[in-house]
């Protein structure tokens, strides 16, 4: 799998590299900045990229400018935007198009690397990857009379996961039950926010995203 | 104020005149009165005295201040030294006696009343001597000739025949009517000329407008100083409490991993696990800190884009508009951001509030923030409410806040903020 790479601190650049090259990815680029970026992703065209979110040389968020252009231009590019504080803004601009293959992860998820490499194969294939801060942020405000507040705790857990972009047999296996009482609970969420249950896990976690960001 | 035609303020010029000519009298009269209390000082009543006498003759002169410049469409600024809370009486008194702006309003309220006979109301005088003029000549003038009386008005000898001479009566009209057009033809400039000479006696002097300026930069920097130092302490605190300490934690952690690499490596294995979620703490923890001073959504893109942010993290309904076509300076646009951040976490606290709204727009080179909420309103400055730190905060950049809450609500907190924007980069 070909991937882009910006980030630039060269500290972690290179840890970058080694450790996706180390789980079978080839590193096509790997650049510092935003014009860079841009230019590797138009020209070598790669399955994935992965993105700092603050690159130079403006030092503010470079690297998502970037990458949303580049989506501009190719639909659907598989973005993994990495930063080291997450804003809900911003994972709204990367979800707006609704076209997928969108991830979006504090710097520190990377320390966990079977599960990062895990999320970067996940948008690679078109799937979503939020940070569980985003979404936990996202139930966090829920105020007091919306739909997500009639969610039972372990419905939360439930759609929390889902968001980060899980199968039901992941959820599953996270919370130790059945895919069977996994499948109950999104049913039940589903019905709760008035949404039409979809097999498709990418759509399903849009569709709750889109929702809560309504 | 809006904008009036060359006719409309010719035509209400003689109205607004002779509004100054019914002020003479108070002022004359008070005049007198508060020059009694100073000199009362030695038997010890002027002492208790001025300084309520005080309270009425700027009274008095916030009245001028008003009418001239609501006549002149000049505003006219107060040029009081600030009022001391808690201050003893006798002290009153001396601040009061030394500030120079007392011994203006005594002379304007002494000599105002006699110098206004020929400016402001004299647009007034002149309408109506014409149309007592007219009278004359209607009816009053006999009446005053057949009653014995022997007058004149202007030039014309009213006295006995003067009902059966229409010669003079038919003069009468004329200068009567000279008198009415000269009264609303000079109106605008003797009013004009009337507001000058209030402005030089009621306004600051350029000395009194430079102490107040003083004073107020005194406040606001010892204000911005203060809070800046109280938070390099937090953070410093912040900082030698938490990541400092997980990476002195996490240091002796390692340094017994490598001791137990060899004799122990499944203990070594779980103190590494746990060292690895002491650094993602450490992490955290900065990361709110680095929020707490300067949040990355500002510097990224700016006031509104933040506000945004911050409204999609909060509790409550929040909707903002903003029309900002540049960035205020970074200084400017952090306080405006906190300030909000503050406004939104005290309606969330205190308002009962279900919904708020937030509107940024900037024109005549100020920043003006609104946030209004539709919660039970009553609050006030000093309620414990924070708004009064949000306050000393923007007075560092000569920022204002106005608060406008009546019981029941809605509650409507603006902001204004001097400066300028420069060009958006995105």
């Amino acid at each position: 799998m070909r991937v882009v790479l910006a980030e630039d601190l060269a500290l972690l650049r290179e840890g970058l590299v080694s450790l996706l090259e180390s789980h079978g990815f080839e590193i096509v680029a790997a650049v510092d900045n935003g014009p860079s970026l841009l230019k590797a992703l138009n020209e070598r065209e790669p399955d994935v990229a992965v993105v700092d979110v603050r690159l130079p040389p403006s030092f503010t968020d470079e690297g998502l400018q970037a990458a949303l252009e580049a989506r501009r231009r190719v639909p659907g590019l598989p973005v993994l935007v990495l930063s080291q504080y997450v804003e809900q803004l911003y994972a709204r601009e990367l979800l707006a198009d609704g076209a997928g293959g969108v991830g979006y992860l504090l710097k520190d998820r990377v320390f966990d690397a079977a599960q990062f490499v895990d999320a970067v194969r996940r948008v690679a294939a078109g799937g979503t990857a939020m940070d569980p801060e985003v979404i936990a942020r996202l139930v966090a405000r829920g105020g007091r009379d919306t739909p997500v507040s009639r969610l039972t705790p372990r419905e939360l857990e439930v759609l929390e996961l889902m968001a980060q972009g899980r199968s039901n047999a992941a959820i599953a296996q996270q919370l130790v039950v059945t895919e069977r009482a996994v499948t109950k609970h999104t049913a039940n969420i589903f019905g709760k926010l008035g949404l039409a249950v979809s097999d498709d896990d990418n759509r399903r976690v849009l569709a709750v995203l889109a929702y809560l960001n309504r | 104020m809006e904008p009036t035609t060359r006719l409309q303020e010719h035509l209400r010029a003689p109205a607004r005149s002779l509004c100054f000519l019914l002020l003479a009298l108070p002022a004359a009269l008070l005049g007198a009165v508060y020059l009694t209390s100073l000199t009362a000082v030695g038997i010890g009543l002027g002492i208790v005295l001025t300084p309520a006498l005080t309270v009425v003759l700027r009274g008095l002169a916030d009245v001028y201040r008003r009418q001239i410049a609501a006549a002149t469409g000049e505003r006219i600024d107060r040029p009081y030294l600030p009022d001391v809370p808690g201050e003893p009486v006798h002290k009153r008194f001396v601040r009061i006696v030394s500030d120079p702006a007392t011994w203006r309003d005594l002379l304007w309220m002494s000599v105002e009343p006699y110098a206004v006979l020929v400016t402001g109301a004299l647009p007034a005088l002149l309408v109506l001597y014409g149309v007592w003029g007219w009278i004359i000549a209607a009816f009053a003038g006999r009446a005053i000739g057949e009653a014995g009386g022997n007058d004149y008005y202007l030039f014309v000898h009213v006295e006995g025949s003067y009902g059966d001479d229409p010669a003079r009566r038919l003069t009468t009209v004329a200068v009567g009517a000279v008198l009415v057009a000269l009264g609303f033809a000079f109106g605008p400039k003797l009013l004009g000329a009337y507001g000058r000479w209030g402005r030089a006696l009621l306004g600051p002097t350029e000395a009194s407008r430079l102490k107040l300026r003083v004073r107020h930069l005194t406040e606001t920097r010892s204000d911005a100083v203060d809070a800046s130092a109280a938070e390099l302490r937090r953070i410093e605190r912040d900082l030698h409490d938490g990541a400092q300490a997980r990476l002195v934690a996490m240091g002796m952690s390692l340094g017994a991993i490598e001791h137990l690499l060899d004799k122990d490596p499944e203990k070594a294995r779980l103190l590494l696990a746990r060292t690895r979620e002491s650094s993602a703490k450490a992490l955290s923890e900065l990361r709110d800190l680095v929020r707490g001073i300067h949040p990355p959504v500002l510097a990224d893109r700016g006031l509104a884009d933040a506000v945004r942010a911050l409204a999609l993290d909060h509790p409550l309904d929040v909707e903002v508009t903003a029309d900002l076509p540049g960035r205020p300076d970074a200084p400017v646009e952090s306080a405006g951001y906190f300030a909000v951040a503050e406004m939104l976490t005290n309606a969330a606290k205190h308002s009962g509030a279900d919904r708020v709204w937030i509107d940024l727009r900037h024109a005549d080179g100020t920043l003006r923030i609104s946030v209004t909420d539709d919660g039970r309103g009553g609050a006030t400055l000093d309620g414990g409410t924070g708004l009064r730190g949000v306050e000393r905060r923007i007075g560092t950049f000569d920022g204002v806040l106005a608060l406008n809450s009546p019981p029941g609500g809605p509650t409507t907190v603006t902001l204004e903020l001097p400066c300028d924007l420069t060009a958006a980069t995105i």
